[in-house]
């Protein structure tokens, strides 16, 4: 049974009216997909552009949504492709569990963290999602499941990864969680009034578990770059106040509020986001010493304000997320700070991390080893030319583009990004043949 | 009364029967029910396809969870059905029901016999018997049914369907009368529009329509305040309205 809805990514531009799937169980999956054209799985929809979105079908993963088993010895969870971070966070984390890597938002599925090979602020450290999976139970164009791990279809097992979904249909997966005493992060601010003071900030706490930084993409002349720099490790029960040490997976309840209803297109403006930029970095820079902050707080700050991409009004958002090698990433950086400076376009989010060595085994993982810098601007004839313009900047420092994020880049900037791993990636699609054709308005869009 | 469940994981041993188990709504109240750390007896026609929920409760709550066959329709068969779970269920939920198609369950006897079984006779017979057994082993207990503000006025639209909830919602009532001064809280739950999966996308009127876990977290609360009634407040002023509205005029409106 399908039907057809209207479905965006989380930036809520591109729409594409979709024939829509839910399979209520794994073993429906199949079926399913060979009664459509074409098809691409879909989670929680938290792609910001068009790679879950495909007019012929999409497979709705959401039901797919049971726990299988969990060894507490090894930390190892299996479970279902559409089990949500959220779902495992609340399961595990009282047992002294918590996922290994965890992106922006909880409310993620564990086949679209391994399908978008997520990152998390610990990806210096610890690397990217797809770097926890023992292995994932692949539905493949011909109809075949494949279980894929380091030993068994290796060569699925690390294509799968970054690829959006183009692969096959994850069913069920194994990931590895990792052990914690609190449900707490001790954080530390650094304050960087540039983007030198940024980098060397970064560079002096490789050891740090999680590091990332705020960025002010406003900020001009010396003060460009400016940016507080947050470094985090997991709370002991020692570290905790004694009255917290009883209960020590236990965070404030905060009852999460909802964006009502689409902004008007004027709330964010260069001042607004300028004044917002200005009093964040003063509050910032008066921290000082380390402090307590909850879980939720620290990794999924933007998940208690439900629905939050409503705040770029009803023509939606693009994000732009780039990655620069390690050599060119400083100046690579200080011109993108530049052009968007030059723009006069506000990033309200602006978020700079970074990059342990990438997994260059995995064609389409995103990951690089160097820095990556995130940025929201609302969808506009002018914001798209200057993401065009940092396009050409990303591309000239030899980097790249994260297709999780990406709506509106061309075939070019993704060849120039990813190189001969392209051809190795399109040399596997091609030989996946099958009545289950996988595609997305991403795919065809970059000819992937 | 004292409570058979509550938030802090009071009374956590005590087991928890699902009939109808399968169902989202079931579903969403089981998951609630084994966060406090009750284990779960879960029932269904086919209770194969429970293993999968079944696995999925073990996981994440780490509590003990068993599946059973349960025919609602099988009358004669519901008392050996108690007899064979593992212990006695101190909470025990209806989620069973059948809509069918409406055309087919007025002309065909035996249809119109299954959706009576299944929504009315089988699942009252069940918590009949239930409740009984709670309150011979002197408490505390409750037994929730999962009826329907379908059963409030019978519409052209469903009321085979509307005909079973409404004896459902009546027995309920009687039940809970007969146990008012005993250890048993007898719950009747009457929804209105529930979103599932299947109906993402769909264009049911928002205002009126909740999500199973949302359902399920009003049910769990009215559980732990002993409750006897849940109907979601804005149903229960369109169902006052369209129960009361005179006949005359009933007749031809279309809902």
């Amino acid at each position: 049974m399908t039907r057809r809805v209207e479905l965006s990514g989380w930036g809520r531009w591109p729409r594409v009216l979709c024939t829509v799937a839910s399979p209520a169980r794994p073993e429906a999956v199949a079926p399913t997909l060979a009664a459509l054209p074409s098809a691409i799985p879909r989670g929680l929809g938290r792609s910001y552009g068009d790679a879950a979105l495909n007019a012929a079908g999409v497979i709705s993963c959401r039901r797919l949504d049971r726990m299988i088993r969990f060894d507490p010895g090894t930390g190892l969870l299996e479970a279902e492709a559409g089990v949500t971070l959220d779902a495992v966070i609340a399961a595990f984390l009282p047992r002294g569990f918590f996922p290994a890597v965890t992106p922006g938002t909880r409310f993620v599925t564990i086949g679209g963290a391994i399908a978008a090979d997520v990152h998390g602020k610990n990806h210096h450290r610890d690397g990217s999602f797809a770097d926890h999976v023992a292995w994932f139970d692949l539905l493949c164009p011909d109809g075949e499941l494949r279980r894929c791990s380091p030993q068994s279809n290796p060569e699925l097992f690390r294509a799968t990864p970054g690829a959006m979904g183009l692969t096959g249909t994850i069913l069920t997966a194994a990931i590895r969680l990792r052990r914690v005493e609190t449900g707490w992060i001790m954080q530390r601010t650094i304050v960087a009034p540039d983007l030198d003071a940024a980098i060397a900030a970064f560079e002096a706490n490789l050891d740090a578990t999680y590091s990332v930084a705020w960025i002010d993409c406003l900020a001009g002349g010396a003060r460009r770059g400016r940016s507080l720099v947050y470094l985090g490790e997991h709370a002991t029960r020692d570290d905790l106040p004694p009255a917290r040490r009883a209960r020590p997976f236990e965070i404030p309840h905060r009852r999460p509020r909802r964006v009502p209803l689409d902004a008007p297109a004027v709330a964010l403006n260069r001042l607004t986001v300028g004044l917002f930029n200005a009093a964040y970095f003063r509050a910032g820079s008066r921290r000082s010493g380390p402090e307590l902050v909850d879980w939720a707080r620290y990794f999924h700050p933007l998940d208690s304000l439900l629905d939050w991409n409503r705040i770029y009004g009803r023509r939606g958002f693009a994000q732009y997320q780039c990655a620069l090698p390690l050599a060119t990433a400083r100046e690579g950086l200080s011109a993108l700070l530049g052009a968007i400076a030059a723009s006069g376009l506000g990033s309200f989010l602006a978020v700079l991390k970074r990059f342990g060595p990438g997994a260059p085994d995995r064609p389409l993982s995103f990951p690089i080893e160097g820095y990556t810098l995130a940025l929201d601007f609302p969808v506009s004839a002018a914001a798209l030319r200057l993401m065009d313009r940092l396009d050409a900047i990303t591309r000239e420092a030899g980097g790249r583009l994260y297709l999780a994020k990406d709506s509106r880049m061309t075939p070019e900037t993704l060849k120039a990004g990813y190189g001969p791993a392209l051809d190795r990636f399109r040399a596997l699609r091609a030989a996946q043949e099958g009545p289950g054709r996988m595609t997305s308005a991403l795919a065809q869009r970059l000819g992937l | 009364m004292s409570r058979v469940s509550d938030p802090a994981g009071g009374n956590a041993g005590a087991p928890v029967l699902v009939l109808g188990a399968g169902s989202d709504i079931a579903r969403a109240i089981a998951q609630l029910l084994a966060a406090r750390g009750h284990p779960l007896q879960l029932a269904a026609r086919n209770p194969a396809a429970l293993d999968r929920d079944a696995a999925d409760y073990a996981t994440r709550h780490g509590v003990a969870v068993t599946t059973h066959a349960y025919d609602a329709t099988d009358l004669a068969r519901i008392e050996a059905f108690l007899d064979g779970l593992p212990a006695l269920p101190r909470i025990v939920i209806s989620a069973v029901g059948l809509m069918g198609d409406q055309e087919a369950n007025a002309a065909d006897p035996a249809r119109a016999a299954e959706v009576i079984a299944t929504n009315f006779t089988g699942p009252a017979l069940t918590l009949e018997a239930a409740a009984r057994r709670i309150a011979a082993a002197g408490g505390p207990g409750a037994v929730i049914g999962i009826s329907s503000v379908a059963g409030d006025r019978g519409r052209a639209k469903n009321y085979v369907y509307g005909a079973a909830k409404a004896g459902f919602t009546a027995w309920l009532s009687g039940l809970r009368q007969k146990h008012a001064r005993g250890p048993v809280l007898v719950m009747t739950v009457k929804p209105g529009f529930v979103a599932t999966a299947m109906t993402e996308g769909m264009d049911l009127p928002a205002a009126l329509t909740t999500t199973p876990e949302a359902l399920a977290a009003r049910i769990v609360a009215a559980l732990d305040r002993g409750r006897p009634v849940h109907v979601d407040p804005l149903w229960r002023i369109v169902m006052g309205v369209i129960a009361h509205l005179p006949e005359r005029i009933f007749m031809r409106t279309r809902f």
